[in-house]
């Protein structure tokens, strides 16, 4: 295949600029002594002291163990419900109920936020008025409303990761004598893997960082950490959060880098017992 | 065989789609149901600030349907012009968001090895870091004395600074800005499945390449479109973080306007029915997306 044009190659360096130049900016004026965030204080910069006004922080500290026991819980149940959604998309054939499934695993994607989270409010309430559960607002229901929305995802991920395999080891080993749930376990679950690591950090990620829907299925003292960062810079730029940002940032791309590294490390590997096992045959 | 599969574990199966079909009934479609009753419903000062669903009269099961609060949102004229703007920025934004990520898209497709996976990296790894500090730190570059015009002025190409925050100029760079990846995705998907052989045959049949991409890659390339466009354009119709943070203060978009109507104004049955519509606003757009949309996202997972 060939190279592209220079107009495009010119257009996509544009483009990522466009993506990096905001992220940029703001690790570099996080190191700004100035409460004026824009205008760049030479004689006092670089400083870590936003850093330290954030440590100390209790709300923005409180907001953010919050947010994380949300997503750990919230990304472990869409894995669950997703990976069975994904099974049943993927392997089940024709069912009844499957367009409806496939309807609302593809709707969710898109579906605007302010739309998902009002409706799941009005869910609650309306359950809460004939059943008496849940009682309120809070955590309990911001954990319900993002596994729905994250299961989705993961639904998506697992299928077309079984797409790409046909069905012939699954049958292979029910040809064998395994029972079904021993093949989903031994077979179906080991294929899916990757599909699992991806679906959960893709669905921790979304859970971690969503703002519209958690507003409305939260109830008071149960600010998660976009809600609090939203309320601060509804006011205007506020260098903490610059910090803020900057820490995130830099732990989500140690994280893919460690991953990315990790993922060639298991790839080479593969390859050379590949290699090995050849040999030892001839 | 797949036979044995389909008898032997007919128990099985059920539970297996069983339980997330009744988890996305219950949490996905039921929410849109109430939503749907809640839009006839009539406004009251109680709690919760609503007629209840279903009132029981004489032993009967009654459910009064009044069509007041649509004919509110057709009467008052903010209604219509948040709708009608929030359609605008989406199709504008959208447009912006191809323009750009197509050139990406194709580059990216026609990568080899290592570049193409850097490449790849560097589109998604924004898409991990937060969605609201990512529009938050345009408001550094934008605002009054922000880091752009500070530029622009150091150089000498302007002598006054621009007024770029709280402008649709604004919108249109924070959505296409946090959508950008949405749009690539798709499209690199679509790219990277095409036969450059057949490039090489228009090629050897004579065409410049600027004609063969317009006559080959292209029209093959359109389901790649449909898909990002729609993945770009529907949930920037009802966006609420990217205008409340960097759009103007006197046209609101729709996504706020419900916020508002359901927050600040606590009328419940109006803000069911600002979704209501604004969800037939896209119930064709979502649709087209289930077809063509959901093939095209799954390939790049």
């Amino acid at each position: 295949m060939k190279t592209s044009g220079w107009f495009p190659r010119t257009i996509l360096g544009v483009g990522l600029t466009f993506l990096y130049a905001p992220i940029i900016s703001m690790m570099v004026f996080s190191l700004n002594n100035s409460r004026l965030v824009t205008v760049w204080d030479s004689a006092h910069s670089p400083t870590l002291k936003w850093y330290g006004e954030l440590l100390g922080n209790d709300e923005i500290l409180g907001a953010a163990w919050l947010s994380i026991r949300i997503a750990l819980i919230a990304a472990s149940g869409a894995v669950v419900l997703g990976t069975l959604t994904g099974v049943a998309l993927a392997r089940f054939g024709p069912f009844r109920g499957r367009t409806l499934m496939v309807g609302m695993t593809t709707a969710p994607l898109v579906m605007p936020e302010v739309i998902t989270g009002l409706a799941l409010l009005l869910l609650f309430i309306t359950l809460q008025q004939a059943i008496g559960w849940p009682h309120g607002t809070g955590m309990v229901t911001i954990i319900l409303a993002h596994i729905t929305f994250c299961t989705a995802y993961v639904a998506v991920v697992v299928q077309s990761r079984l797409v790409g395999f046909d069905e012939s080891l699954e049958e292979a080993a029910l040809d064998l004598g395994a029972r079904p749930g021993t093949v989903f376990r031994r077979i179906t679950l080991p294929l899916v893997a990757p599909a699992l690591v991806s679906g959960w950090l893709l669905s921790f990620t979304l859970s971690w960082d969503d703002l519209v829907i958690t507003q409305f299925v939260a109830g008071p003292g149960s600010s998660t950490l976009p809600m609090v960062i939203f309320s601060k810079v509804r006011l205007g730029v506020s260098p903490d959060v610059n910090a803020l940002a900057t820490i995130m940032v830099l732990l989500v791309a140690s994280g893919i880098t460690l991953s990315a590294l990790w993922l060639r490390y298991q790839y080479r590997r593969r390859e050379r017992d590949l290699q090995l096992a050849a040999a030892a045959n001839q | 065989m797949t036979q044995n599969l389909q008898t032997e574990s007919l128990r099985a199966r059920r539970v297996v789609m069983g339980i997330p079909l009744l988890w996305l009934l219950l949490l996905f479609l039921l929410p849109f149901l109430i939503v749907l009753k809640l839009s006839f419903s009539e406004t009251r000062l109680a709690i919760p600030p609503y007629a209840p669903l279903l009132e029981w009269l004489g032993g009967v099961p009654h459910s009064a349907l009044h069509i007041s609060n649509y004919a509110f949102l057709f009467t008052d004229p903010l209604y219509i012009s948040a709708y009608l703007y929030s359609l605008k920025v989406a199709i504008v934004s959208t447009f912006y968001c191809l323009l750009l990520g197509y050139p990406m898209a194709y580059v990216i497709a026609r990568a080899q090895g290592t570049w193409r996976t850097v490449l790849l990296m560097l589109v998604v790894l924004p898409f991990w870091t937060s969605f609201l500090l990512r529009v938050y730190a345009w408001i550094g570059l934008l605002k009054h004395n922000g880091v752009i015009n500070n530029i622009l002025m150091y150089l000498g190409l302007i002598h006054q600074p621009l007024t770029m925050l709280q402008t649709d100029f604004a919108v249109y760079v924070g959505i296409v800005y946090s959508y950008l990846p949405f749009m690539i995705l798709p499209l690199y998907a679509n790219l990277e499945k095409h036969d450059g052989a057949l490039l090489e045959a228009a090629a050897d049949l004579g065409a410049r390449p600027f004609t063969a991409f317009v006559r080959v890659t292209l029209p093959q390339s359109i389901p790649g479109i449909i898909a990002g466009s729609l993945l770009v354009f529907i949930p920037a119709v009802g966006e609420y973080v990217v205008p409340s943070l960097l759009g103007r203060t006197d046209q609101l978009m729709i996504g706020r306007v419900l916020s508002d109507e359901f927050f600040e104004n606590r009328d419940w049955p109006l803000a069911s029915a600002v979704a209501i519509l604004m969800l037939l606003l896209l119930v064709i757009p979502i649709m087209l997306f289930q077809r063509s949309g959901g093939r095209e996202l799954e390939s790049h997972h």
